[in-house]
Protein backbone atom coordinates (compact mmCIF):
# COMPACT_ATOMS: atom_id res chain seq x y z
CA UNK A 1 0.00 0.00 0.00
CA UNK A 2 1.40 3.10 -0.72
CA UNK A 3 1.70 5.87 1.52
CA UNK A 4 -0.24 9.12 1.14
CA UNK A 5 2.09 12.11 1.98
CA UNK A 6 -0.45 14.64 0.39
CA UNK A 7 -3.84 15.44 -0.47
CA UNK A 8 -4.72 14.82 -4.18
CA UNK A 9 -4.99 17.34 -6.68
CA UNK A 10 -8.67 18.64 -7.59
CA UNK A 11 -10.02 15.94 -10.04
CA UNK A 12 -8.72 16.93 -13.52
CA UNK A 13 -11.34 14.65 -15.81
CA UNK A 14 -14.56 16.94 -15.88
CA UNK A 15 -16.61 13.88 -16.20
CA UNK A 16 -15.10 11.92 -13.66
CA UNK A 17 -15.79 15.44 -11.12
CA UNK A 18 -19.25 15.75 -12.10
CA UNK A 19 -19.76 11.75 -11.58
CA UNK A 20 -18.13 11.88 -8.08
CA UNK A 21 -20.57 14.99 -7.34
CA UNK A 22 -23.26 13.10 -8.72
CA UNK A 23 -22.62 10.08 -6.08
CA UNK A 24 -21.03 11.61 -3.17
CA UNK A 25 -24.62 12.27 -0.90
CA UNK A 26 -25.20 8.32 -1.87
CA UNK A 27 -26.48 5.98 -4.59
CA UNK A 28 -30.00 5.91 -5.14
CA UNK A 29 -31.84 3.15 -3.23
CA UNK A 30 -33.76 1.65 -6.49
CA UNK A 31 -32.30 -2.05 -8.25
CA UNK A 32 -30.21 0.01 -11.13
CA UNK A 33 -28.73 2.82 -9.37
CA UNK A 34 -25.80 3.43 -11.99
CA UNK A 35 -28.28 3.36 -14.30
CA UNK A 36 -30.21 6.46 -12.45
CA UNK A 37 -26.58 8.32 -12.11
CA UNK A 38 -25.83 7.67 -15.61
CA UNK A 39 -28.99 8.92 -17.08
CA UNK A 40 -28.57 11.95 -15.27
CA UNK A 41 -25.32 12.65 -16.34
CA UNK A 42 -25.93 11.38 -20.44
CA UNK A 43 -23.66 8.57 -20.37
CA UNK A 44 -23.82 4.78 -20.37
CA UNK A 45 -24.48 3.16 -17.22
CA UNK A 46 -21.05 0.45 -18.39
CA UNK A 47 -19.23 3.81 -18.50
CA UNK A 48 -20.29 4.44 -15.05
CA UNK A 49 -19.49 1.29 -13.60
CA UNK A 50 -16.15 1.47 -15.24
CA UNK A 51 -15.26 5.12 -14.21
CA UNK A 52 -16.27 4.65 -10.69
CA UNK A 53 -13.52 1.03 -10.68
CA UNK A 54 -11.08 3.21 -11.69
CA UNK A 55 -11.64 6.20 -9.35
CA UNK A 56 -11.34 3.49 -6.98
CA UNK A 57 -8.37 1.75 -8.18
CA UNK A 58 -6.58 4.94 -8.29
CA UNK A 59 -7.35 6.07 -4.78
CA UNK A 60 -9.56 9.14 -5.08
CA UNK A 61 -12.12 7.21 -3.68
CA UNK A 62 -10.66 5.18 -0.69
CA UNK A 63 -13.46 2.71 -0.22
CA UNK A 64 -17.17 2.60 -1.98
CA UNK A 65 -20.05 0.89 -0.12
CA UNK A 66 -22.30 1.28 3.29
CA UNK A 67 -20.79 4.53 5.41
CA UNK A 68 -22.20 4.21 8.71
CA UNK A 69 -22.83 6.54 11.57
CA UNK A 70 -20.00 6.04 14.17
CA UNK A 71 -22.75 7.61 16.86
CA UNK A 72 -25.98 6.14 15.95
CA UNK A 73 -24.55 2.65 16.54
CA UNK A 74 -23.22 3.40 19.98
CA UNK A 75 -19.80 4.33 19.82
CA UNK A 76 -20.25 7.15 21.45
CA UNK A 77 -16.68 8.12 22.46
CA UNK A 78 -13.64 8.96 20.93
CA UNK A 79 -10.49 10.42 21.29
CA UNK A 80 -6.97 12.10 19.88
CA UNK A 81 -4.26 10.04 20.56
CA UNK A 82 -1.19 11.86 20.01
CA UNK A 83 2.32 10.13 20.10
CA UNK A 84 5.28 11.57 20.61
CA UNK A 85 8.22 9.86 18.13
CA UNK A 86 11.75 10.33 17.11
CA UNK A 87 11.23 11.30 13.66
CA UNK A 88 12.79 8.43 11.79
CA UNK A 89 9.99 6.36 13.29
CA UNK A 90 7.04 8.07 12.08
CA UNK A 91 6.38 7.03 9.25
CA UNK A 92 6.66 3.32 9.97
CA UNK A 93 4.80 3.75 13.40
CA UNK A 94 1.92 5.73 11.05
CA UNK A 95 1.19 3.38 8.67
CA UNK A 96 0.92 0.46 11.32
CA UNK A 97 -1.52 2.29 13.14
CA UNK A 98 -3.58 3.54 10.77
CA UNK A 99 -4.27 0.01 9.57
CA UNK A 100 -5.28 -0.91 13.09
CA UNK A 101 -9.04 -1.28 12.13
CA UNK A 102 -10.07 0.94 14.36
CA UNK A 103 -8.26 3.82 14.27
CA UNK A 104 -9.79 5.95 11.78
CA UNK A 105 -7.05 8.73 11.25
CA UNK A 106 -3.59 9.07 11.14
CA UNK A 107 -1.40 11.99 10.48
CA UNK A 108 2.10 13.06 11.03
CA UNK A 109 1.84 17.17 12.29
CA UNK A 110 5.10 19.44 13.30
CA UNK A 111 5.73 19.11 17.12
CA UNK A 112 5.68 22.71 18.59
CA UNK A 113 8.52 22.28 21.48
CA UNK A 114 8.41 23.05 24.26
CA UNK A 115 4.64 23.11 24.45
CA UNK A 116 3.76 20.15 22.28
CA UNK A 117 6.19 17.20 21.67
CA UNK A 118 3.62 14.66 19.50
CA UNK A 119 4.07 14.42 16.16
CA UNK A 120 1.76 11.62 15.00
CA UNK A 121 -2.15 12.25 15.78
CA UNK A 122 -4.49 9.10 15.42
CA UNK A 123 -8.16 9.13 16.22
CA UNK A 124 -9.83 6.13 17.93
CA UNK A 125 -13.31 5.82 18.43
CA UNK A 126 -15.36 3.06 20.89
CA UNK A 127 -18.35 2.47 22.45
CA UNK A 128 -17.32 4.42 25.92
CA UNK A 129 -14.18 5.61 27.62
CA UNK A 130 -13.15 2.58 29.07
CA UNK A 131 -13.61 0.74 25.59
CA UNK A 132 -11.32 3.53 24.28
CA UNK A 133 -8.98 3.45 26.25
CA UNK A 134 -8.61 -0.51 26.16
CA UNK A 135 -7.87 0.23 22.09
CA UNK A 136 -5.17 2.51 23.18
CA UNK A 137 -3.24 -0.30 25.02
CA UNK A 138 -4.26 -2.78 22.51
CA UNK A 139 -2.45 -0.06 19.93
CA UNK A 140 0.42 0.25 22.11
CA UNK A 141 1.24 -3.12 22.04
CA UNK A 142 0.80 -4.46 18.63
CA UNK A 143 2.44 -1.84 17.56
CA UNK A 144 5.57 -1.67 19.94
CA UNK A 145 4.42 1.86 21.90
CA UNK A 146 5.02 0.83 25.20
CA UNK A 147 7.36 3.45 26.70
CA UNK A 148 6.65 6.01 24.08
CA UNK A 149 4.55 9.49 25.26
CA UNK A 150 1.49 9.62 24.26
CA UNK A 151 -1.98 11.72 25.31
CA UNK A 152 -5.40 10.51 25.23
CA UNK A 153 -7.83 13.95 24.43
CA UNK A 154 -11.11 13.17 24.45
CA UNK A 155 -13.50 14.97 23.06
CA UNK A 156 -15.86 17.67 24.95
CA UNK A 157 -18.26 19.97 23.65
CA UNK A 158 -18.72 20.69 20.13
CA UNK A 159 -18.43 24.75 19.67
CA UNK A 160 -18.90 24.20 15.52
CA UNK A 161 -19.41 21.00 13.02
CA UNK A 162 -19.33 22.05 9.13
CA UNK A 163 -17.97 19.77 6.27
CA UNK A 164 -14.64 21.62 5.03
CA UNK A 165 -15.02 23.61 2.02
CA UNK A 166 -13.87 21.60 -0.91
CA UNK A 167 -14.61 22.34 -4.80
CA UNK A 168 -15.38 18.96 -5.59
CA UNK A 169 -16.87 16.25 -2.88
CA UNK A 170 -16.64 16.80 0.58
CA UNK A 171 -14.99 14.33 2.60
CA UNK A 172 -16.68 12.24 5.62
CA UNK A 173 -13.93 11.94 8.13
CA UNK A 174 -14.11 15.04 9.82
CA UNK A 175 -10.38 15.89 11.28
CA UNK A 176 -10.96 15.96 14.72
CA UNK A 177 -13.49 13.48 14.79
CA UNK A 178 -17.34 14.00 16.29
CA UNK A 179 -18.47 15.22 19.87
CA UNK A 180 -20.08 13.34 22.31
CA UNK A 181 -23.05 15.99 22.41
CA UNK A 182 -25.21 13.85 19.55
CA UNK A 183 -24.91 10.55 20.74
CA UNK A 184 -27.63 9.00 20.75
CA UNK A 185 -27.62 6.90 24.16
CA UNK A 186 -28.37 2.66 24.37
CA UNK A 187 -31.09 3.12 21.89
CA UNK A 188 -29.45 0.38 20.02
CA UNK A 189 -30.77 -3.00 20.68
CA UNK A 190 -29.93 -6.51 19.10
CA UNK A 191 -32.21 -8.91 17.96
CA UNK A 192 -32.31 -12.37 17.40
CA UNK B 1 -32.68 13.59 13.69
CA UNK B 2 -35.61 12.24 15.28
CA UNK B 3 -35.17 12.79 19.04
CA UNK B 4 -36.80 10.01 21.46
CA UNK B 5 -37.50 7.48 18.94
CA UNK B 6 -37.29 4.01 19.92
CA UNK B 7 -34.01 1.84 19.88
CA UNK B 8 -33.37 0.95 16.45
CA UNK B 9 -33.89 -2.45 16.43
CA UNK B 10 -30.81 -4.67 14.53
CA UNK B 11 -31.36 -7.92 13.14
CA UNK B 12 -28.43 -10.44 12.20
CA UNK B 13 -28.63 -9.46 8.23
CA UNK B 14 -29.29 -5.87 9.70
CA UNK B 15 -25.46 -6.67 11.00
CA UNK B 16 -23.92 -7.77 8.30
CA UNK B 17 -25.19 -5.50 5.78
CA UNK B 18 -23.65 -2.49 7.84
CA UNK B 19 -20.59 -4.49 8.53
CA UNK B 20 -19.67 -6.40 5.53
CA UNK B 21 -20.46 -3.90 2.56
CA UNK B 22 -18.50 -1.00 4.06
CA UNK B 23 -15.73 -1.60 1.08
CA UNK B 24 -16.17 -3.35 -2.53
CA UNK B 25 -19.49 -2.60 -3.18
CA UNK B 26 -20.85 -4.39 -6.21
CA UNK B 27 -20.46 -2.18 -8.92
CA UNK B 28 -23.01 -4.27 -11.27
CA UNK B 29 -25.69 -3.36 -12.58
CA UNK B 30 -27.52 -4.76 -9.95
CA UNK B 31 -25.48 -4.48 -7.01
CA UNK B 32 -28.19 -4.75 -4.59
CA UNK B 33 -29.32 -7.94 -5.93
CA UNK B 34 -25.61 -9.02 -5.45
CA UNK B 35 -25.53 -7.95 -2.02
CA UNK B 36 -29.13 -9.88 -1.40
CA UNK B 37 -27.79 -13.07 -2.44
CA UNK B 38 -24.32 -13.28 -0.27
CA UNK B 39 -27.50 -12.40 2.69
CA UNK B 40 -29.80 -14.77 1.46
CA UNK B 41 -32.71 -12.42 1.35
CA UNK B 42 -34.00 -10.74 -2.18
CA UNK B 43 -33.12 -7.78 -3.15
CA UNK B 44 -36.61 -6.05 -2.89
CA UNK B 45 -35.53 -6.77 1.20
CA UNK B 46 -32.22 -5.56 1.07
CA UNK B 47 -33.77 -2.13 -0.52
CA UNK B 48 -36.31 -1.59 2.58
CA UNK B 49 -33.38 -2.66 4.88
CA UNK B 50 -31.39 0.16 3.64
CA UNK B 51 -34.22 2.51 3.66
CA UNK B 52 -34.85 2.14 6.65
CA UNK B 53 -31.28 2.19 8.32
CA UNK B 54 -31.02 5.36 6.39
CA UNK B 55 -34.03 6.83 7.88
CA UNK B 56 -33.14 6.18 11.47
CA UNK B 57 -29.90 7.49 10.80
CA UNK B 58 -27.57 4.30 11.16
CA UNK B 59 -26.50 4.70 7.49
CA UNK B 60 -25.51 7.60 6.25
CA UNK B 61 -25.19 6.63 2.29
CA UNK B 62 -24.26 3.96 0.18
CA UNK B 63 -21.77 5.62 -1.52
CA UNK B 64 -17.71 6.68 -2.20
CA UNK B 65 -15.71 7.72 0.63
CA UNK B 66 -13.76 10.40 -1.13
CA UNK B 67 -9.69 11.43 -0.58
CA UNK B 68 -10.01 15.06 0.52
CA UNK B 69 -8.85 17.43 -1.91
CA UNK B 70 -6.59 19.63 -2.16
CA UNK B 71 -7.32 23.42 -2.41
CA UNK B 72 -6.31 26.20 -0.83
CA UNK B 73 -4.13 25.62 2.56
CA UNK B 74 -5.24 23.99 6.01
CA UNK B 75 -4.17 23.34 9.39
CA UNK B 76 -4.88 21.96 12.87
CA UNK B 77 -4.98 24.85 15.38
CA UNK B 78 -4.97 24.24 19.04
CA UNK B 79 -4.88 26.48 22.33
CA UNK B 80 -4.55 26.47 25.95
CA UNK B 81 -7.50 28.11 27.14
CA UNK B 82 -8.06 29.04 30.65
CA UNK B 83 -11.64 27.06 31.75
CA UNK B 84 -13.48 30.53 32.51
CA UNK B 85 -12.64 31.99 28.95
CA UNK B 86 -13.26 28.74 27.21
CA UNK B 87 -16.86 29.59 26.19
CA UNK B 88 -16.01 33.64 25.11
CA UNK B 89 -12.65 32.43 23.47
CA UNK B 90 -14.54 29.47 21.17
CA UNK B 91 -16.98 31.85 20.05
CA UNK B 92 -14.43 34.53 19.17
CA UNK B 93 -12.63 31.52 16.88
CA UNK B 94 -16.19 30.62 15.13
CA UNK B 95 -16.83 33.85 14.13
CA UNK B 96 -14.27 33.27 11.30
CA UNK B 97 -15.28 31.81 8.21
CA UNK B 98 -12.24 29.86 7.48
CA UNK B 99 -12.90 28.08 10.97
CA UNK B 100 -14.87 24.52 10.07
CA UNK B 101 -14.53 22.11 13.49
CA UNK B 102 -14.23 23.39 16.83
CA UNK B 103 -14.11 21.27 19.77
CA UNK B 104 -13.13 21.10 23.29
CA UNK B 105 -10.96 18.45 24.29
CA UNK B 106 -9.72 17.13 27.57
CA UNK B 107 -6.33 18.44 27.74
CA UNK B 108 -4.54 21.65 28.74
CA UNK B 109 -4.68 22.35 24.99
CA UNK B 110 -8.60 22.20 25.56
CA UNK B 111 -9.73 24.30 22.26
CA UNK B 112 -8.89 22.63 18.40
CA UNK B 113 -10.21 23.90 15.71
CA UNK B 114 -9.33 22.90 12.11
CA UNK B 115 -9.11 26.38 9.35
CA UNK B 116 -9.24 26.28 5.71
CA UNK B 117 -8.59 29.17 3.60
CA UNK B 118 -7.67 29.97 0.19
CA UNK B 119 -3.87 29.97 0.99
CA UNK B 120 -1.32 29.44 3.84
CA UNK B 121 -0.82 34.22 4.08
CA UNK B 122 -4.51 33.98 4.81
CA UNK B 123 -4.44 31.15 7.68
CA UNK B 124 -0.99 33.08 9.07
CA UNK B 125 -3.73 36.38 9.09
CA UNK B 126 -6.11 34.42 10.72
CA UNK B 127 -4.22 32.62 13.63
CA UNK B 128 -2.23 35.80 14.39
CA UNK B 129 -5.97 37.59 14.63
CA UNK B 130 -7.27 35.23 16.79
CA UNK B 131 -3.63 35.22 18.92
CA UNK B 132 -3.97 39.12 18.94
CA UNK B 133 -7.80 39.26 20.45
CA UNK B 134 -7.26 36.72 22.63
CA UNK B 135 -3.84 36.84 23.74
CA UNK B 136 -3.47 33.02 23.68
CA UNK B 137 -0.86 31.36 21.16
CA UNK B 138 -2.55 29.05 18.49
CA UNK B 139 -0.61 26.36 18.08
CA UNK B 140 -0.15 25.66 13.88
CA UNK B 141 -0.39 21.86 13.33
CA UNK B 142 -0.69 21.60 9.50
CA UNK B 143 -0.92 17.98 8.29
CA UNK B 144 2.45 16.65 6.93
CA UNK B 145 1.64 12.99 6.12
CA UNK B 146 -1.66 10.84 6.10
CA UNK B 147 -1.41 7.17 6.68
CA UNK B 148 -4.56 5.87 7.36
CA UNK B 149 -5.83 3.20 4.58
CA UNK B 150 -9.67 3.34 5.03
CA UNK B 151 -10.90 -0.02 5.37
CA UNK B 152 -14.48 0.87 6.38
CA UNK B 153 -15.35 0.56 10.79
CA UNK B 154 -15.90 -2.71 11.88
CA UNK B 155 -18.46 -3.05 14.10
CA UNK B 156 -18.98 -4.87 17.18
CA UNK B 157 -22.19 -6.13 18.12
CA UNK B 158 -21.56 -7.26 22.45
Amino acid sequence: MDMKTNDSPAIADPIDAALLAAVQGGLPLSPRPYAVIADALDLEESEVLVRLARLTDSGTIKRFGVVVRHQELGYCANAMVVWALPEERVGEVGRRLGSLPFVTLSYRRPRRLPDWPYNLFTMIHGRDRAAVLALVEEAKDRCGLQGVECAVLFSGQRFKQRGARYVAPSVDTPPLGVAGSRCPGPRLALSR
Amino acid sequence: MRPNRAPLLLDEVDRRLLNDFQRDFPLTERPYAAVAERLGVDEAEILRRLERLSSAGAVSRVGPVLRPQRVGASTLAAMAVPAERLAEVAELVNTFSEVNHNYEREHRFNLWFVLTAADEERLAEVIEEIEGRTGIEVLDLPMLAEFHIDLGFPLQWT
